[in-house]
């Protein structure tokens, strides 16, 4: 196993994808860099839900990272490289995050002071306000590349085979992990997404978030393993069993995202508040709607009846293009939060809107095979390698193929 | 005019699981089908010998699942709007989201329903009387022997040379099944 380390490099292919996705990014970032200089406020608001976006792949990956380590199935292993590169992408999205500290007085009402005095929002000032939102920003980000770089640094340490024990380690870190992992993603959906229409809150709104990541990361690490699953060096590495797992996996999470949207809607429904109902006004009243349904029908009705299915789940075909689905709802997903506060009138897509989208995740897809191809395929000195490769199906007893 | 005594099937005992999972196997590489296996426990790779395929109860589920979330769903509209129309704070009549939980709950409820009744009348359960209790040592299948009955109703089924078939897994013992 050691002496195969060379034959786990990445295929000759994620490099053509690279490049590819460095292009095409930059070129859409160059194209709304100069739209920006006209535009800044629309630039803005697209680029913030295209951040959203990929810094969720990220997050999401780190948070899965986190669970596998909790958890140790089969599953896990195989795609934890795939996790661990999306994770490693955090510093450069921290460096994203400067065009939103640079127009924060652009995006959020509550920055602008006499806006904000004629809403009457000074008494949310000892929270909403710039020098302390930046404060906040530094926080979330040390915390988020200080377990990012434990995480990455020990399971480096477990491949050089120095000493045993970095899983026991790296268990240990992941359980506060994921907690500090919640509250911090919880306050920063608050300060970035929430914090929008500073009027209106939602307790809810943190999980919301966190369950979009995390399903935003499943959805990645099955596009990623289903390509990868088709050439060397791992085309007999991955097995139905594993995509089965995988499937388990996003069905919990769009559950887990429908539960979280459908429970915030509820309560205010059930309320009806003048200070929480303003974030449904125009996303229900107006032709936003039917993003509404659109969301209901393709980010939760069709992948939930779909991964029902035990066949759809153990091909890793169907199973990726219904990935590939997903992802796409999640960008419409986070439109769908940022948009409808700038554009109460109705449903209009800019053409910034798609083509930050394909810049940002253009730079962060090549970012990410870069730091995909850094490292072997596969955690070769994990313990629990051999049996996650082993052919057979341990756990199920009703073995039907 | 007495009637010439029906047989069930013949029975093997075996005392381990690994002798049954392998008898189980001999026999479908025999050709028998119409075969079943009695044992304490589940044990690991015996329903793969038996070939033990798909079964309806997923569909019958999903169908009482259909009518709980549909019948639920309507149930509420029904009532709150053309039977009984309530004012409740001024939503709206179709007060959708209100309805959802207990949709839901329905939904559960039917589809739980369905699945313990599916699965009850697929197994032909309750079933006071089944020939295999015939066999006096049959009642061991619930402590330590393991049982694989070849019934007669399967086409290769020869009382002598099934039995002979038996015999030659080395069991404890091979008992004719009266039905």
């Amino acid at each position: 196993m050691i002496e195969a380390r060379e034959l786990y490099i990445a295929p000759a292919a994620a490099s053509r994808v690279e490049r590819r996705a460095l292009i095409v990014g930059v070129i859409g970032l160059i194209l709304v860099a100069v739209g920006a200089i006209f535009r800044p406020a629309q630039f803005l608001q697209s680029y913030l839900f295209a951040y959203q976006f990929a810094l969720g792949l990220a997050l999401g990956s780190m948070a899965i990272l986190m669970l596998q380590y909790l958890t140790s199935g089969d599953w896990g292993v195989v795609i934890r490289r795939t996790l661990e590169a999306a994770m490693r992408t955090l510093p450069w999205l921290a460096i994203g995050f400067l065009p939103i500290i640079a127009g924060v007085r652009e995006l959020y009402v509550w920055a602008r002071p006499a806006e904000a005095a004629a809403e009457g929002l000074e008494f949310r000032e000892g929270y909403l306000n710039v020098p302390f939102f930046i404060a906040r920003a530094i926080i979330y980000f040390a915390v988020w590349l200080a377990i990012a770089w434990r995480l990455d640094r020990w399971s480096r340490e477990q491949d050089r085979g120095a000493a045993l024990g970095w899983l026991k380690r790296l268990r240990r870190l992941s359980g506060p992990g994921l907690v500090i992992y919640g509250v911090t993603v919880t306050f920063a959906a608050f300060d970035w997404l929430m914090s929008l229409n500073p009027e209106w809150f939602s307790t809810i709104f943190g999980f919301l978030i966190i369950a979009g990541q995390a399903l935003s990361a499943t959805s990645l690490m099955i596009l990623v393993a289903a390509l990868l699953s088709r050439r060397e060096p791992m085309a007999g590495v991955f097995q139905p069993r594993h995509f089965h797992d995988f499937g388990k996996v996003m069905l919990t999470f769009v559950i887990l995202w429908a539960y979280m949207s459908f429970s915030q809607l509820l309560i205010i429904w059930a309320g009806d508040l003048p200070q929480e109902i303003p974030f449904y006004l125009p996303r229900m009243q107006s032709s936003w709607r039917w993003i509404g349904v659109a969301l209901i029908a393709l980010h939760f009705g069709l992948p939930f009846a779909l991964l029902l299915s035990r066949n759809l789940k153990r091909r890793a075909r169907s199973l990726a293009a219904l990935a590939g689905l997903v992802l796409v709802m999640r960008v419409i997903d986070l439109f769908w939060l940022v948009a409808p506060e700038f554009r109460r009138q109705g449903l209009s897509v800019d053409w910034f809107d798609p083509v930050t989208v394909i810049g940002v995740c253009g730079v962060w897809l090549a970012l990410f095979i870069r730091e995909l191809k850094s490292r072997p395929m596969l955690p070769l000195r994990d313990p629990h390698l051999i049996d996650a490769l082993s052919a057979g199906e341990q756990y199920s007893v009703n073995r039907r193929e | 005019m007495s009637r010439r005594p029906r047989y069930y099937g013949l029975m093997a005992e075996f005392d381990n699981p690994t002798a049954i999972v392998a008898a189980t196997r001999r026999a479908y590489a025999e050709g028998y089908r119409q075969m079943d296996t009695y044992t304490p426990f589940p044990v690991e790779g015996l329903a793969e010998e038996l070939r033990f395929h798909h079964t309806r109860v997923p569909l019958i589920v999903l169908i009482g699942g259909l009518i709980g979330c549909f019948g639920g769903f309507f149930l509420q509209l029904w009532l709150a709007g053309p039977y009984w129309p309530l004012n409740i704070g001024g939503r709206p009549l179709n007060s959708w989201p209100a309805f959802i939980p207990v949709t839901f709950e329905l939904t559960v409820l039917c589809a739980a329903i369905a699945a313990l009744i599916g699965m009850l009348a697929l197994n032909g359960l309750p079933k006071p009387y089944h020939p295999v209790f015939n066999v006096p040592r049959f009642a061991l299948a619930s402590q330590d022997r393991f049982f694989l009955c070849i019934e007669a109703s399967d086409p290769r089924f020869d009382r002598a040379r099934t039995r002979d078939f038996l015999e030659s897994l080395s069991p404890r013992e091979v008992s004719d099944v009266e039905s």
